[in-house]
């Protein structure tokens, strides 16, 4: 892990509260990510990825109850912040984009008020100030034609052009975090494209610390630094991509990658990983939760105490059998 | 703008066909009119045949439609046979105090029923939403004329707080100047402030009355709609860029859960002319709504004939008063 990250998440356990019991939706959570790095979190659905990144964001729902862990963003505790600092903190320190575009915009009000709403809070400016930071927002994220399109609502704008307002105004007042929740889902491949190489060449020109949450492994092969692979609340790998890729070293990433069209060489050796994701309602989860689904289990995996360790140079993995 | 032009254009047919039907069912009520209006033991046979002939009932029924639509067109809705004026008179003399009570008793209940519903929907099961709750579910399971004498009972005969509720001023009173036929405007144009208390305490308990009638349905639809859209992702984008509650509350979600709630207003207003006739008969209010169950009762057709046009005419012109207002509120429906 990098000596001065932006963002670090460390140990970080939380359970819900349901109506049918508890869930241990995550346990024992670390990662970071340096600034100008683009780390991509990957998982099933289920695995723990959105509510990570909704617990870095304060975003939590009320039956979460984080029992441990330390989240720290440019050295600030994150959970220790009040609502009103939170509320400082969210679109100026750290920004979130969501998937599906269209919806997660006003659809009664201007794109260009939307942007200029959030400007307008962090930074004390007048209304023509305002406009012209709009303005800059829009061109930014390489929206053609900024002075028209200002005055549109969400619903006469394509999705892709509905994700750049939304990049847009969540890099309006220039975080040093951006968190993308699944930013291309529901877009067509070509607008996917153009909305990935958007948030890289961002990252890259602003040394913006990036986590990309996805559950498609050749999105975040293609964009990413680094890879964090999650399985079941776990972090159970994380290598620069490069290296993941050529030699995963946890069974589960190396079934999720064999389980990929585009990263197998023919569709016969096209793998389903077996069985699914524990129950994380059990209060007798093994220490390791893939040990069921497991091909290479031994008896040393029910040992309690598995921890991610360093097994080669960046490279940390959890298993006590490594590949 | 074509789109508007087309809105206000189709309403066209529709008056057609509320002419036609207005027309057709006076004409299907049991009871034959010339038989009630000659009621008298002495009339023979004859004399019924020529009170028919004189009210024109014994002329066909497209006959007896073309006339009454020729009538129209000059603006006269005929006479009433009990009372014997006509009754586009009658009507322009009583429709103030009905409009009056109708529209005190809407603002009133727009004032209490959208901050209720939001401030209940900002806090599910506080005491707020559980005072929201039983105010929807009174406002629905307590007929208006129970209430009506409800709060006669507290408010006049155990409290005495209340004036008589009989019309719409003291008797004793002489009313301002007529201007707009609403005496809480005609009182203070014409700076007579006594008029005007008199006719605010008159109003009040019958308003209260109607209020109370329109408050459940918009109360429980602004909580609904407003608990509908705070959970939508907008709002969670809206807070992910950090901005202020008061902004994210009244910019962003007030103004999107207004939007199915204006349709609801529009709907209210109408229920509430139909609320009216017995509001109006409890408080012995001089409006439209008593006239016209007066004339039920005696099967003059001419009054209920313009009391049926007039309340679909009002029906009409609130629907396309809320389809194009909220074509002014949401920019999706291409009004602009």
């Amino acid at each position: 892990m990098s000596a001065n990250p932006l963002l670090s998440v460390r140990d970080l356990t939380l359970d819900f509260r349901s109506r049918h019991g508890t869930v241990h939706v995550l346990e024992n959570v670390s990662f970071d990510i340096a600034p100008g790095e683009i780390v991509g979190i990957v998982g099933e659905s289920g695995s723990g990825k959105s509510v990570t990144a909704f617990a870095i964001m304060g975003f939590l729902d009320k039956a979460a109850r984080v029992l441990s862990g330390d989240i720290r963003v440019q050295g600030r505790d994150v959970m220790a912040m009040s609502t009103r600092e939170r509320d400082l903190w969210r679109g100026k320190e750290a920004s979130i984009i969501f998937q599906t575009p269209r919806t997660a915009l006003n659809p009664i009000r201007t794109v260009g008020q939307q942007i200029g709403d959030v400007i307008a809070r962090h930074t004390p400016a007048s209304p023509t100030e305002v406009q012209e930071k709009v303005l800059q927002a829009m061109r930014q994220v390489r929206i053609p034609d900024p002075e028209r399109r200002m005055g549109a609502y969400p619903f006469e704008l394509s999705g892709g052009l509905c994700q750049r307002i939304g990049i847009a105004a969540a890099l309006a007042c220039h975080p040093h975090l951006l968190i993308a929740d699944e930013p291309t889902t529901g877009l067509d491949v070509t607008t996917q494209a153009e909305i990935m190489e958007l948030i890289r060449d961002t990252a890259r020109a602003k040394d913006l610390a990036t986590l990309l949450i996805t559950h498609d492994l050749a999105l975040a092969s293609e964009y990413c630094d680094r890879i964090v692979v999650m399985h079941a609340g776990h972090v159970v790998e994380t290598a620069p991509v490069a290296e993941l890729f050529a030699r995963p070293r946890h069974p589960y990433t190396a079934g999720l990658l064999g389980s990929v069209p585009s990263l197998v060489d023919s569709i016969q050796d096209l793998r389903a990983i077996p069985g699914s994701l524990p129950d994380l309602r059990r209060a007798d989860l093994p220490p390791c939760r893939f040990a069921d689904r497991c091909p290479r289990h031994h008896a040393d995996c029910d040992i309690p105490g598995l921890r991610l360790e360093g097994i080669a140079p960046n490279h940390l993995v959890a298993c006590r059998v490594p590949l | 703008m074509s789109r508007i032009v087309w809105r206000i254009l189709s309403t066209v047919p529709t008056l057609a066909g509320v002419l036609i039907a207005t027309f057709l069912i006076t004409r299907v009520l049991p009871g034959d009119p010339a038989v009630f209006f000659a009621s008298n033991p002495a009339m023979s046979p004859e004399d019924i045949e020529r009170v028919r002939a004189a009210l024109g009932l014994d002329k066909s029924l497209i006959d007896q439609f073309w006339i009454y639509l020729g009538a129209l067109r000059h603006g006269d809705l005929g006479l009433s046979i009990s009372t014997g004026q006509p009754v586009a008179t009658e009507m322009l003399t009583r429709l103030p105090a009905s409009a009056e009570l109708t529209v005190f008793a809407f603002l009133l209940a727009i004032a209490v029923s959208i901050p209720l519903g939001v401030a209940a929907a900002l806090k599910p099961d506080s005491w707020v939403d559980q005072l929201c709750r039983i105010i929807a579910t009174m406002g629905v399971s307590v007929p208006t004329f129970v209430t009506g004498l409800l709060l006669i009972y507290l408010f006049y005969y155990i409290l005495g707080v209340a004036p008589e509720p009989t019309g719409r001023l003291d008797p004793f009173m002489f009313k301002p100047p007529t201007v707009t036929g609403f005496l809480l405007i005609d009182g203070p144009l014409a700076g007579d402030w006594a008029t005007t208390w008199a006719a605010f305490k008159q109003i009040l308990l019958p308003g209260l009355t109607m209020a109370i009638f329109a408050l459940a349905p918009l109360a429980r639809m602004t909580r609904a709609s407003m608990l509908n859209v705070l959970s939508s992702e907008f709002i969670r984008t809206a807070r992910a860029n950090g901005l202020s509650r008061r902004k994210i509350v009244m910019t962003y979600a007030f103004r999107n859960a207004m939007l199915p709630v204006v349709t609801s207003l529009g709907m209210t207003f109408s229920y509430m002319l139909g609320a009216n006739v017995l509001v109006e008969k409890v408080f012995a209010w001089p409006g439209i709504g008593a006239y016209a169950m007066n004339s039920l009762i005696s099967l003059d057709y001419a009054p209920l004939q313009a009391f049926m046009l007039i309340m679909a005419g009002i029906f009409l012109a609130v629907n396309l008063v809320t389809d194009l207002l909220a074509g002014l509120v949401d920019p999706r429906a291409g009004l602009n």
